[in-house]
C-alpha cells in the first residue's frame, strides 16, 4: 500500500477499517466464547499435564532445599581436595535439621541414588548425632571424617555437589541408558543394565512395521470400500468399524484365545498339518503376538483416511489413464497411487503415533520380548513410583512424536495430510 | 482414397448391467473413417452406455464391435488406441500440462524430443502454446477442456470419443468450443465419436447425428435431414420445436395423406402411415407454418392469439389453431407490419409436404 492512499471512511466519516473491526467484534468474542470451554478443556487437561510432567521430569529441589547450608559453603569449593571445615560445619548444620524433621532418612536415599554407599555412612552419620557424640566446640571436619572412612572420601563428597542444582537432566540421561559420572560426563551405563534403549528401538521398529502392516492391508480395503457401490461398502465399513465398538481389552482377550499355543490358530496349523501337534509356534507373548493384535486394533485408523482420499478421486482418471494407453498397473501408479498420497500421510502418521505409546495389548500379548517403551512407563508410573523417571520418558516419547511430525512436514507437508 | 466406411462397426450389440433391462438393444452402427458421428439422446438412453463399450470400459453382452474390421471386445481399453475426453475432463491433478499430454506419449515409450515436439504440436493446435507447466487447477474451465482434448489427440489415435465434454462450461464458452473441436476435426481428419444431450450442439458439429432412445437408435442422418425430415415423433420432439396435432387417416394416396383431427381436417405427407384408418401424428416445425401466405398452400387455417413472446430477433406466438392450444409461431422481427395482438384470428398455412404424418404418440 503507498503512503498516498486515502484513509477510506464510512458516510459516518468513521474510518472504515475501525468500523469495520467495530462490527465484528461481537462476532469475534462469540467465537471465542464458543471455542473456550474446549480452549479451557484443553490447558487443563493437556497443557497443565505436561508442564507438571516437565517439571517432574527434571525436578531435583527436594535436597536443594534440604541442604541449603551446605550448598551456599560448597559454592567455594573447588571439588578437588577434601572440602573445607566451614563445608563440614554446614552440613552438619543442615543434617541435624533433617533428624529432627525426621528426614534422615529421604537425604540418605536420594544421596545414595548418586552413589552408592550413602545409606550406611548416612546412617552412622545420624547414630552420633542422636547420641549427641559431635562437640561442635572441636573440629568438625575431623570427627565426620572418624564417623566412616567413606566421609573422608572426596568422590562422596563431589556426589553431594553434583546434586546441588535444582534441575537435573539424570531421568532423561537415565532412559537412555546414561548417566553423568563424577566428572560431570556423560557415560553409558554398564552393557548387561542397558534396558531402555532396546524398549527405545523395538518401540520405534514395531510402531514401523505395524504402520507397513495396516498400510498394506488397508490400502486395499479403502479402495474397496471407495469404489464398491453404497450397498456394500456400507456394510463394509461397519466391518472397518467394528472393532472401534468393541472394548479394546476385549479385542485383546479375543486375539490371545487365537494366538495362544493351544489356542484357535494353532490347532488349525496341526490340523492341516502345517505344524506338528507337539511343536507349536509361540505366536503370544512375543513380537508376533504384538505385531497382529496392533495392526487389527489401528487398522481403521488407516483405512479411514485412506478412505476419504480416495472417495474423492473421480473414477474418470483412471480410465482416462487406461484410455491414454496405460496399463492398468501404470494408470494406477502414475494417476491413482500419487493422488492418495495425502491419505497415506495421515493414515500412516495416526497409525505410527498411536503405535509409538500403545500400552494395553503389548501389555497383555507382547509378554517380554514384546513389551514397549510405554508398558515401561506404566511400570515406572504403578511400581517403582519413579514419576520423575516416567514423566522424563513420557516426554521423550512426545518428543519423538514432534519430530516425526517436523520430518512428515518437511517431506510431503502438513498441507498434504488429510483425515476426512 | 476410399475412405473405410465401416470403420467402427457395432454389430447386433446388446447391453444390460443386471440381467433384467437391455440399456443398449440390437444396436447396429456404422462408422466411416474421418467420420463426426454424434450420439445425441436424452439421459438413460444407452449412448454413454455405447461410447464405454467402444473405449473398453464396458463389455458388450451380445455381439461385436470392429475397429477397422478387428473385433475389439476382448481388447482391454489401454491396447485399443482410443483416445478419449470425458465428461469433467478428467486431467491428472498433480500432473502439469505438459506431464498430462506427455502421459499418453510417455507409456508408449516415445524418445523425449519427439514428446516435446508433439506436446508442442498438440497444445498450439488447441492455442494453449506457452501454458505447459500450468497444473489443471490454474486453468479455467475452457482452457482444462482444450488440454483434454489435445491429450486425447497427441497420441494420434484414429479414433477419438467425446463424452459430453462441452457439459460443464457455460453458454458462450460452449458455443466458441464448438466450432473449435469441429476444426480441428477438418484439420487433422480424425474420426471423433460424440455424447451429448444437447441438440444445438450436435446439429452443429456433426458430420451424422445417431439420435438415440430407450437403448435404440431412432433415426442416424446428417443435421439437415434430421431436422428436416424426421422419422418417428420421438425425434421430431427431441430435436427443435414441433407443433402436433394427434388424429386418424381418412384418406391417403403416394405423398398426401388427410388426416382427421378431433374439429378438423388437414393435409399431411405420409411418412409412417400406410393405410386408412392409421392413428399418426402430424408434426409442423414452427418456422415452416407462415402467417398470411403469399404463396398458395394446401393447408389454410385460422388460429386465435394465446400469447406473444419477444425474442429480440424473433416474436413467438402461441396460437389456439385445431383445438390445439400450443401450436406455436415463429415471426421474423422484420414482418412487423403484421398486426400480432392478443386475441386477434389470424390465417396461418403450410405446405401438406411439411406436415409430417409419423407414428401415433
Amino acid at each position: 500500500m503507498s503512503s498516498e492512499t486515502k484513509q477510506i471512511l464510512t458516510t459516518d466519516g468513521i474510518p472504515l477499517e475501525i468500523s469495520l473491526k467495530k462490527a465484528e467484534r461481537k462476532n469475534k468474542i462469540k467465537a471465542f466464547l464458543l471455542v473456550a470451554p474446549l480452549l479451557l478443556f484443553l490447558i487443563i487437561t493437556y497443557i497443565f499435564p505436561i508442564g507438571e510432567m516437565f517439571t517432574r521430569s527434571i525436578d531435583d529441589k527436594m535436597i536443594t532445599n534440604m541442604l541449603p547450608k551446605t550448598f551456599k559453603s560448597m559454592e567455594t569449593w573447588d571439588g578437588k581436595e577434601l572440602p573445607s571445615e566451614e563445608v563440614f560445619a554446614s552440613f552438619l548444620s543442615d543434617f541435624k535439621i533433617l533428624v529432627e524433621k525426621k528426614e534422615h532418612g529421604k537425604l540418605a536415599q536420594r544421596l545414595n541414588k548418586e552413589k552408592n554407599g550413602f545409606n550406611t555412612i548416612t546412617k552412622k552419620l545420624f547414630r552420633q548425632v542422636k547420641r549427641n557424640k559431635i562437640d561442635e566446640t572441636q573440629s568438625i571436619k575431623e570427627q565426620i571424617m572418624k564417623v566412616h572412612k567413606r566421609w573422608r572420601n572426596v568422590e562422596y563428597w563431589q556426589a553431594i555437589k553434583r546434586t546441588a542444582p535444582p534441575y537435573t537432566s539424570a531421568k532423561y540421561l537415565k532412559a537412555m541408558d546414561m548417566y553423568l559420572n563424577e566428572d560431570n560426563k556423560i557415560t553409558q551405563v554398564s552393557e548387561d543394565r542397558r534396558i531402555h534403549r532396546i524398549l527405545w528401538l523395538r518401540t520405534v521398529e514395531v510402531a514401523f512395521f505395524v504402520t507397513v502392516f495396516c498400510f498394506l492391508m488397508g490400502y486395499p480395503i479403502a479402495h474397496l470400500l471407495a469404489t464398491l457401490p453404497m450397498k456394500y461398502s456400507n456394510l463394509l465399513m461397519i466391518c472397518v468399524l467394528l472393532p472401534f465398538w468393541t472394548s479394546l481389552l476385549v479385542r485383546t482377550a479375543s486375539w490371545m484365545i487365537l494366538l495362544q499355543q493351544q489356542g484357535v490358530v494353532n490347532d488349525f496349523f496341526v490340523l492341516i498339518g502345517l505344524v506338528s501337534d507337539d511343536n507349536r509356534p509361540e505366536m503370544m507373548y512375543n513380537k508376533v503376538g504384538t505385531y497382529v493384535a496392533m495392526t487389527q486394533i489401528l487398522l481403521p485408523f488407516m483405512v479411514l483416511p485412506l478412505y476419504s482420499v480416495m472417495k474423492t478421486i473421480s473414477p474418470s482418471l483412471m480410465r482416462a489413464g487406461k484410455s491414454l494407453g496405460g496399463t492398468p498397473f501404470v494408470a494406477f501408479w502414475k494417476v491413482y497411487f500419487p493422488l492418495t498420497i495425502p491419505g497415506i500421510g495421515a493414515g500412516c502418521l495416526l497409525v505410527f503415533i498411536l503405535a509409538i505409546g500403545y500400552y494395553i495389548t503389548p501389555a497383555l500379548v507382547g509378554g517380554a520380548s514384546g513389551t514397549l517403551i510405554s508398558n515401561q512407563i506404566a511400570y515406572h508410573m504403578k511400581t517403582t513410583l519413579d514419576w520423575s523417571f516416567a514423566s522424563a520418558m513420557g516426554l521423550m516419547l512426545l518428543g519423538g512424536v514432534l519430530v516425526i511430525y517436523w520430518l512428515y512436514n518437511k517431506l510431503v507437508g502438513v498441507d498434504n495430510i488429510k483425515l476426512g | 482414397m476410399s475412405k473405410n466406411t465401416e470403420f467402427v462397426k457395432f454389430d447386433k450389440v446388446d447391453k444390460s448391467y443386471d440381467g433384467k433391462v437391455l440399456v443398449v438393444k440390437d444396436l447396429n452402427l456404422n462408422i466411416s473413417e474421418g467420420e463426426f458421428i454424434t450420439m445425441l439422446g436424452p439421459s438413460g438412453s444407452g449412448k454413454t452406455t455405447c461410447l464405454m463399450m467402444l473405449a473398453g470400459f464396458e463389455t458388450p453382452t451380445n455381439g461385436e464391435i470392429y475397429l477397422d474390421s478387428n473385433p475389439i471386445s476382448n481388447i482391454p481399453p489401454h491396447k485399443r488406441g482410443i483416445g478419449m475426453v470425458f465428461q469433467n475432463y478428467a486431467l491428472f491433478p498433480h500432473m502439469t500440462v505438459y506431464e498430462n499430454l506427455a502421459f499418453p506419449l510417455r507409456v508408449r515409450k516415445v524418445q523425449k524430443d519427439e514428446i516435446d515436439k508433439k506436446v508442442d504440436k498438440a497444445l498450439s493446435m488447441v492455442s494453449l502454446s506457452g501454458f505447459e507447466s500450468r497444473m489443471p487447477a490454474q486453468l479455467s474451465g475452457g482452457q482444462q477442456q482444450r488440454v483434454a482434448v489435445a491429450r486425447a489427440l497427441v497420441f494420434d489415435p484414429a479414433v477419438v470419443l467425446m463424452d459430453e465434454p462441452l457439459g460443464a462450461l457455460d453458454k458462450n464458452l460452449r458455443e466458441s468450443m464448438q466450432y473449435e473441436i469441429k476444426h480441428i476435426h477438418e484439420n487433422i481428419g480424425v474420426t471423433v465419436v460424440y455424447v451429448t444431450h444437447d441438440q444445438g450442439e450436435a446439429l452443429t458439429m456433426s458430420n451424422r447425428i445417431a439420435v438415440f432412445n430407450d437403448g435404440k437408435v431412432q433415426q442416424l442422418s446428417s443435421p439437415d435431414k434430421l431436422y428436416e425430415e424426421p422419422v418417428n415423433s420421438f425425434v421430431a420432439e427431441f430435436i427443435g420445436e414441433n407443433n402436433t396435432f394427434g388424429g386418424e387417416v381418412t384418406d391417403i394416396s403416394k405423398d398426401v395423406c388427410k388426416v382427421k383431427l378431433q374439429n378438423g381436417e388437414i393435409l399431411a405427407n405420409p411418412v409412417s402411415v400406410t393405410s386408412k384408418g392409421d392413428k399418426t401424428t402430424v408434426s409442423i416445425r414452427p418456422e415452416r407454418a407462415l402467417i398470411n401466405p403469399k404463396d398458395k398452400m394446401d393447408n389454410n387455417q385460422t388460429g386465435k392469439i394465446e400469447e406473444v413472446i419477444y425474442h429480440g430477433d424473433h416474436t413467438r406466438l402461441r396460437l389456439d389453431l385445431l383445438g390445439n392450444k400450443e401450436f406455436i409461431l415463429k415471426v421474423p422481427n422484420s414482418s412487423n407490419e403484421l398486426d400480432l395482438k392478443l386475441g386477434n384470428e389470424i390465417k396461418v398455412g403450410w405446405n401438406s409436404q411439411d406436415a409430417r404424418a409419423l407414428d401415433p404418440k
